[in-house]
């Protein structure tokens, strides 16, 4: 199914079916048979490998932000040594602009659970973390009695049906730090420590938790999962976008008239996810602008976005990215100035304080910003604030410079004349 | 004054500790538990669980000020946190953070002298859809506020009536 025909498409991930968060009810409907025939139909999975062939194949695209391929990540595992491995799954959700999983783990936390235990059998892990973020007590509770049912009908533990694959499956929670949604930090976070990212390599996959081979997806990507063991990996390629192929959950928020979460092929035209599938612009305004997924990819003119769909090369041609899917949408009233500031706060805020680009410079984005949103910024401080963008891009332990650098460089290239027209007038006339 | 863990607190750490292989991953859940017991996780309190976990207090700590969630020092008996990041900033978060500053009488990060509200302004909530929202001490959500949403609360939260968990639908999600 091609991205044009959206409205024609048929929800896999979060399907149509009530109470499917019941583990009865997600059985009854075909659940569990994907980890089934897995486990034991030898004819089609002779081995680890051949699901974890399926899953490179299908290209799932990590639903997290960063856009890798899923299989590819599976396949940099180091061989068994019959030591423990683990499968550490992101659900810390923090980046504004996003709260797609919240989904997964209200209406089909099973489909998850699901995916996660064929990526664990896929390579050969012996514990499953979920990471949850410590705001998300609701949903921790869900996901612990989803586990504990799933636990009950023998779906995790032992020689999981009758097989010699076994896994245990823990539900943990964070406590406050968006930091945490970065993998390395989670990992920190997991192991009980404050979550400072460590420094790559080594990478997860050679030493993760406790020194482990660790594998780190999002809960959506591993949702994903589920949908191409029972439906091939062809078939979720024919779905959206060819080279950003499948379902997506896009979380739309901001001044439309349907706000929510929607789950569609990638690849939907921007214009048409907020005119039709989100009502479009409340109280008849017109759009201004769109931050596609999550705060840190830059935001869009509303006059740049025609034909320009939700996948990474499209949002390319723009200058920004897909990251999450959650879109902030804007309308004309919106000050850019205020956003940006506000956006600045937050990274300033949840900058881990490890790495002094980071530490520094988000407190020199947040502190000129807010000069600029009182009107007693200058024209000069508008470069200042991209000289400073330069020298926190790229020279940190993880991407949280880069994720603070990139709004304040692109909101005010794309916007420049609203942040002068709030900078005083130049006191240097000429006598 | 002497805290101390209740038996029932005691199990839930040993379930807590049986699912690491080591010992310091329990740091983050059994601060929760403490702070679940008694409302807080203060010094003397950071120390009875580095006693009980046999870490050093440094350690637990270190962990307790690096988190938001943990209260350093006592709170209100509710705790609202008003999102204003983002979208709920472009939804009116600032809004409702002022009208609830105004209706307690208190400023962002304070108390009310009958210690039963707190109020804070907080980063992205994961709720960007439901702008703008509130949490309740770490707990329950309460979703596309208004003032009128934020004064029936309010009176409900004095009379300790706390809300219901709001299942939001999947704006295109036709159940069968």
């Amino acid at each position: 199914m091609s991205a044009v025909d959206w409205k024609n498409y048929e929800p896999v991930l979060i399907p149509n079916i009530a109470d499917l968060d019941k583990i009865d009810v997600y059985i009854k409907n075909g659940g569990y048979s994907a980890l089934k025939s897995v486990l034991t139909d030898k004819s089609k999975w002779p081995d680890p490998k051949s699901v974890i062939n399926e899953v490179k194949d299908a290209n799932i695209r990590g639903r997290g932000g960063a856009g890798f391929n899923a299989g590819l990540k599976w396949s940099f595992m180091p061989p068994a040594d019959g030591g423990p491995r683990y499968l550490a799954c992101n659900g810390d959700e923090s980046e504004p602009g996003t709260f797609k999983d919240r989904k997964i783990f209200e209406y089909n936390p099973h489909v998850f659970i699901e995916g996660a235990l064929i990526a664990a059998y896929a390579m050969q892990i012996t514990t499953i973390y979920v990471y949850i973020r410590g705001e998300y007590k609701a949903y921790i509770r869900m996901m612990e009695k989803a586990l504990q049912d799933a636990y009950d009908k023998g779906m995790i533990g032992k020689n999981i049906m009758g097989s010699d694959f076994s896994v245990d499956f823990y539900v943990t929670g964070g406590a406050g730090a968006y930091i945490c949604g970065e993998e390395t930090s989670m990992l920190e976070s997991l192991e009980g420590k404050r979550g400072y990212p460590r420094v790559k390599p080594p990478f997860p996959a050679q030493k993760g938790l406790w020194g482990r081979p660790t594998t780190i997806n999002n809960i959506e990507t591993l949702a994903h999962v589920t949908s191409v063991i029972n439906r091939g990996a062809d078939w979720f390629k024919s779905i959206g976008a060819e080279t950003h192929p499948g379902p997506i959950l896009y979380g739309i928020s901001g001044h439309v008239n349907r706000p929510g979460v929607y789950e569609l092929p990638s690849g939907v035209p921007v214009l048409d996810l907020i005119h039709e599938v989100a009502g479009g612009i409340r109280n008849g305004k017109k759009l201004k602008a769109v931050i596609p997924g999550g705060s840190s990819t830059p935001v869009v003119r509303a006059d740049s976005l025609d034909g320009i769909t939700m996948d990474a090369d499209s949002l390319r041609e723009v200058g920004t990215m897909l990251g999450t899917a959650g879109m902030v949408v804007m309308d004309e009233d919106t000050d850019m100035v205020d956003m940006l500031w506000r956006i600045t706060h937050f990274y300033h805020h949840e900058s881990c304080g490890q790495c002094t680009p980071c530490r520094e410079g988000t407190g020199w984005l947040e502190k000129i910003m807010l000069k600029i949103k009182n009107g007693e910024g200058e024209i000069k401080d508008l470069d200042l604030l991209l000289d400073i963008t330069t020298q926190m891009e790229g020279r940190t332990i993880c991407a949280l410079a880069d994720a603070a650098a990139w709004p304040v460089r692109h909101t005010i290239t794309r916007f420049r004349d609203e942040f002068e027209a709030r900078c005083k007038k130049s006191v240097h006339a000429v006598a | 004054m002497t805290y101390e863990f209740t038996k029932e607190d005691l199990d839930e750490i040993e379930r807590i500790k049986a699912k690491f292989p080591e010992v310091k991953p329990a740091t983050l859940p059994v601060l929760w538990v403490a702070q679940n017991r008694f409302g807080h996780v203060e010094p003397e309190v950071q120390r009875l669980v580095a006693e009980t976990l046999g870490l050093p207090e440094s350690h637990v700590h270190g962990v307790a000020t690096f988190y938001t969630q943990y209260y350093k020092e006592k709170k209100g008996k509710y705790v609202l946190d008003v999102c204003t990041c983002l979208s709920c900033q472009l939804c009116g978060g600032y809004d409702i953070l002022h009208h609830l500053e105004d209706k307690l009488g208190i400023t962002k990060g304070e108390t009310t002298d009958d210690g039963i509200f707190t109020l804070n302004e907080v980063e992205c909530l994961g709720a960007c859809g439901y702008a703008p929202m509130l949490q309740i001490t770490n707990d329950h959500y309460v979703n596309y506020l208004t003032k009128e949403k934020v004064d029936k609360l309010i009176d409900d939260l004095k009379e300790d009536k706390l809300p219901d968990y709001e299942k939001i639908e999947m704006p295109l999600r036709k159940v069968k």
